[in-house]
């Protein structure tokens, strides 16, 4: 329904850290993840250090990736899925996921963007509306605490939050639950009666802290300053899927 | 179908009879002649819900499984993994009494010998294996058949080294073709075992009467006196059938009449084909669908509750779980995991668009819910897109819980194989009582490469296996000048490996001919010559590194290609490019077309699979280093895998990537085994069951043949290879089977805990 300005044929090049062509857990069904490089935030739980720097990345053309992803159309259709755009931030890179998403709308997958938000200023309307879904990563609620743990500001984040409510543009919510770093009660209340406050989140998903990551802060000589941090216990995670649960959100 | 009985043996006044083993069943055709395939579509109730239906196991099949799970334990704890063993009696159909485990508990009887898990002797395939079998496992023969084999009876194996040429030696030593039958028996034949409880064994003996006399010709060659010969045996081995059954009180001279017959004549038919032959796969074929019909009319007249048919259908599997043959150490390195291939095929669409799905399909695999998970049978869901959703997700369900099944493409094969195929050992389809295939093994391709490169010598013996064509002597590897060489290579290779094969059936059917199985079939078969490739993934990412990157050669002082030093990156099959993929499909079509130039054996048509069950450690063991960068001796991936760890870009991505290999030029099936974590197939279990099936799907959708799912992650394999008294039931999917994890060698367990976990969170 989209008719924006990117032309699929347009030789537009991007930066790509990497492909999973069979990812399950980056919105609904089977769905082909593609990695972008580059981010502007500094998490301290960040499990993909080696996606911060843009041109980390290996160049590649958009039509090169619609083509890879044609070639797997037929799983991701069956699969009940589609392509989500990841990385990194993809917003870094608007004018490559913008041709992206374009040519899945062609081939008619359904698109998502998992964006952490500071970003969404650089997502036109013509963007978004070639994006069927968002996968929005809310990593904290108060100023103090988001700045602590990304290293920039939340202002941006809530803003795209409420331009997308504008927009219709269904969301789903996600928030890492780290003990002792974002694991305030009062916090997560405020921030679900905020998401419930939009209208367009479908789905939280409260992704428990976990340290996969840390070999590659190791292999890239970051100082990784959560090793002394423990995953959450299944209950903590499922209190937490309760506080979104009694805004009226839906936390499977 | 080529029945020549054409009059109804059951008059219509007969079958209206309540006592009628025919009553109430629909349609005429299969009335008039042998045609199970008819019966199943006039009688079959597609059943289009979910698993709320299935009822768990009886107390008596509880009890029965727990005596047979003890047996299983202390067969488990014997040297070798052999219970016991007959030391004195050939086994035929009819040589051992009646066997049982717990006569008060076995709703369906019936053993191979006269004891639970006791193996017999079948030595006509070969006594010096039966003989060095007994010994390993610490049996001796009795002195008596020392006697008699081979001086006075000779074995197939014996037949075949009568003729064998110095070329077919030299290859077999090399294991540039490896696992043939001839030595053992073929298997991979599939008797229509169904027949015996729809018409009972008069009316087929009758019919092969017919057959006999329709092979009164003017002039009798060769082919026909074989066939009358052979058709005799068929007609002495249904005799034998018959009185085996009355050993255990059942008249199968006539047809089934209740489900609890059907089950135990369609048991017995196949206990006798297990009795005589030990084949290298003895699978069951498609009868679950069928026994339904059974099921359902006893269920309608109130003679049946679920419970009972469940426990029919439990009590089936608990005898199919304990087949047993006698094989040698030797023989388990290749084939690990003591598998006999007990296969039963599930699901599939019937040609007039309706599912073939039924209630007795979902029966079949609660068995795996009600006894835990198991190997045996190798339960295969023939899968459609069309199949019920119900269905589907009970499949998936059932995989995630206990990786136990595999899938294949009965979209792709129906176009093939009709609506009544079934599958031989892992991937082999055949029209079920119609067709037979020879069983191949496989030849290396691998090693075909590492021949064309040094001039036919062997890379780690260096004799000349081959032809000498000119080897190549640059120090870098150039792509055009590689394939040059490999094409006269893999020509003479599909040659040796042919002929071969003929000298191997030819005196298969001469020694140890499956008379039992193939008096389930029709007068004429339609036969393949089932030819196999290994290594197909170590050949495609050698010729793109070759092409992709800089690959120079290591050469020893015998000046013979030992090693490879790679420069530079190169495409891997796995990953969904095109550049490496197409590679991997040239060397299927092209390795097919030299076969099909073969002249086979008894006019077979020559198909090939791309399969290597186990025998993958073998054949890297006795392969030198490739071109890929895979070292000397190390494992090839099984089947049409790619190489472990090489596909980078996710489950879906290697599956496409296989999805490639054509199964017009592959017809003997392509095998492809997947392992996923749970955590990485989705968040929720629904969404887990969604996910897989989607993934099932889409694989069908792209053409795939045969997938294996496996749902654990490493951490369980490494902790029953610690402990394995705590998984005795721990089932995972190899290649083109299921094995108890723990009864692998410790290389095959290695092996597989080094596979490709698709684990991406």
């Amino acid at each position: 329904m989209s008719l924006g300005p990117v032309s699929v044929s347009a030789p537009v090049r991007g930066w790509v850290h990497s492909v999973e062509s069979c990812g399950t857990l980056d919105g609904p069904g089977l769905r082909y993840v593609l990695f972008l490089a580059g981010c502007p935030l500094r998490c301290l739980y960040c499990h993909n250090p080696d996606t911060r720097h843009m041109h980390d990345g290996t160049p590649t053309l958009a039509g090169e990736v619609l083509a890879d992803i044609a070639s797997t159309a037929g799983f991701l259709t069956r699969g009940h899925g589609g392509v989500t755009l990841s990385g990194g931030e993809p917003l870094v890179q608007p004018d490559f996921c913008a041709a992206i998403l374009r040519g899945c709308k062609a081939m008619g997958l359904h698109t998502a963007l998992d964006t952490s938000g500071y970003l969404g200023n650089h997502a036109d309307d013509f963007l978004l509306a070639d994006t069927d879904l968002v996968l929005l990563d809310i990593k904290a609620f108060t100023e103090r605490t988001y700045r602590a743990l990304t290293g920039v500001p939340l202002r941006p984040t809530l803003e795209f939050a409420e331009r997308l409510a504008e927009l219709g543009k269904p969301v789903w919510l996600r928030y890492v639950l780290v003990p002792g770093l974002t694991d305030d009660e009062r916090e997560i209340t405020a921030l679900a009666e905020f998401a419930a406050g939009l209208g367009v989140v479908e789905r939280v998903d409260v992704l428990p802290f976990h340290k996969m990551g840390e070999a590659k802060w190791a292999a890239l000589a970051l100082p990784y300053q959560l090793s002394a941090t423990q995953p959450p216990t299944t209950e903590q995670t499922d209190r937490a899927r309760g506080l979104f649960r009694n805004a009226g959100l839906r936390a499977p | 179908m080529d029945s020549l009985l054409t009059e109804s043996a059951v008059s219509a006044l007969e079958a209206a009879h309540p006592a009628s083993p025919w009553r109430g069943f629909a349609g005429d055709a299969w009335r008039r002649s042998v045609d199970v395939r008819d019966f199943i579509l006039r009688n079959v109730t597609p059943y289009e819900g979910d698993s709320g239906f299935l009822s768990g196991p009886t107390e008596r099949t509880l009890a029965l499984w727990t005596t047979v799970a003890d047996l299983l334990k202390q067969e488990r704890a014997t040297k070798g993994g052999v219970l016991d063993a007959d030391t004195d009696v050939v086994s035929t159909i009819t040589a051992h009494a009646p066997g049982y485990i717990d006569r008060a508990l076995e709703v369906i009887v019936g053993l191979q010998t006269d004891k639970p898990l006791k193996r017999a002797i079948m030595p006509f395939g070969g006594w010096r294996l039966v003989k060095s079998g007994l010994e390993a496992y610490g049996f001796t023969a009795s002195p008596a058949l020392d006697a008699v084999f081979p001086k006075i009876r000779k074995t197939h194996n014996h037949g075949v080294f009568d003729v064998y040429t110095d070329e077919m030696l030299r290859c077999r030593k090399s294991g540039i073709i490896t696992g043939l039958p001839d030595s053992y028996g073929r298997g991979r034949i599939i008797g229509d075992y169904r027949r015996l409880a729809l018409y009972g064994a008069t009316r087929l003996i009758a019919d092969k009467r017919d057959q006999f006399a329709s092979l009164e010709l003017d002039r009798m060659d060769e082919s026909t006196l074989r066939l009358r010969e052979e058709i005799t045996e068929q007609i002495r081995a249904l005799e034998e059938l018959v009185t085996m059954a009355a050993a255990y009180g059942f008249d199968v001279a006539r047809p089934a009449a209740d489900a609890r017959e059907a089950v135990q004549w369609t048991y017995f038919a196949y206990l006798a084909a297990v009795k005589e032959s030990n084949g290298a796969a003895m699978s069951l074929g498609r009868v679950s669908s069928f026994l339904d019909v059974y099921i359902n009319r006893d269920l309608a007249d109130g003679t049946l509750n679920e419970s009972q048919a469940q426990e029919l259908i439990d009590q089936f599997v608990i005898k199919l779980r304990m087949v047993r043959f006698l094989r040698t150490p030797e023989y388990d390195q290749l084939f690990s995991g003591d598998p006999t291939w007990v296969t039963e095929c599930l699901g599939g669409m019937a040609l007039d668009g309706r599912t073939l799905v039924t209630k007795s399909n979902f029966r079949m695999l609660n068995t795996l819910h009600n006894l835990g998970p198991a190997p045996e049978p190798n339960l295969t869901v023939l899968w459609s897109e069309e199949l019920p959703d119900g269905f589907k997700r009970f499949c998936a369900e059932t995989s995630i819980k206990t990786c136990s099944l595999q899938y294949e493409n009965d979209d792709l094969m129906r176009a093939y194989w009709g609506d009544d195929y079934a599958i031989a050992c892992c991937v082999s389809a055949m029209r079920v009582g119609k067709q037979m295939q020879f069983f191949g093994a496989r030849a290396n391709l691998a090693k075909t490469l590492l021949y064309a490169i040094n001039g036919g010598r062997d890379e780690i013996t260096g004799e000349q296996v081959g032809p000498a064509f000119a080897p190549i002597t640059g120090n870098v590897l150039d792509y055009d000048a590689v394939v040059g060489r490999f094409l006269p290579m893999m020509e003479w290779l599909a040659k040796a490996y042919m002929n071969t094969l003929n000298a191997i059936h030819y005196m298969h059917d001469k020694y140890m001919y499956e008379r039992l199985e193939m008096a389930l079939h029709d007068r004429d078969v339609f036969r393949t010559m089932a030819c196999g490739v290994a290594g197909l993934s170590v050949v495609a990412d050698s010729l793109s590194a070759i092409k992709h990157a800089t690959v120079s050669v290591i050469r020893d002082e015998r000046g013979l290609a030992v090693d490879y030093r790679i420069e530079g990156d190169y495409p891997a099959f796995g990953n969904n490019d095109p550049r490496v993929d197409g590679i991997a499909v040239w060397a299927v079509e092209t390795f097919m077309g030299l076969l099909r130039k073969q002249k086979a054996y008894r006019d077979a048509v020559p198909t090939q699979s791309v399969l290597t069950i186990t025998s993958n450690v073998v054949y890297g063991k006795k392969t030198g280093s490739t071109p890929d960068g895979r070292k000397a001796g190390e494992p090839f991936a099984p089947g049409a895998n790619p190489m472990h760890g090489r596909d980078r870009k996710g489950a879906i991505a290697s599956m496409a990537s296989v999805a490639k290999l054509p199964y017009a030029h592959a017809q003997d099936g392509i095998s492809y085994t997947f392992t996923i974590v749970p955590s990485a197939l989705g968040p929720t279990h629904g969404e887990q069951v969604s996910n897989l099936v989607g993934m099932l799907d889409g694989y069908a959708a792209q053409g795939g043949h045969h997938i294996n799912v496996n749902v654990f992650d490493r951490d369980t394999l490494l902790r029953a290879m610690d402990h394995p008294e705590l998984y005795p039931q721990l089932t995972i999917r190899v290649s083109g089977y299921a094995v108890n994890f723990i009864k692998l060698t410790r290389e095959q367990q290695l092996d597989v805990v080094s596979r490709t976990f698709h684990d991406r969170h």
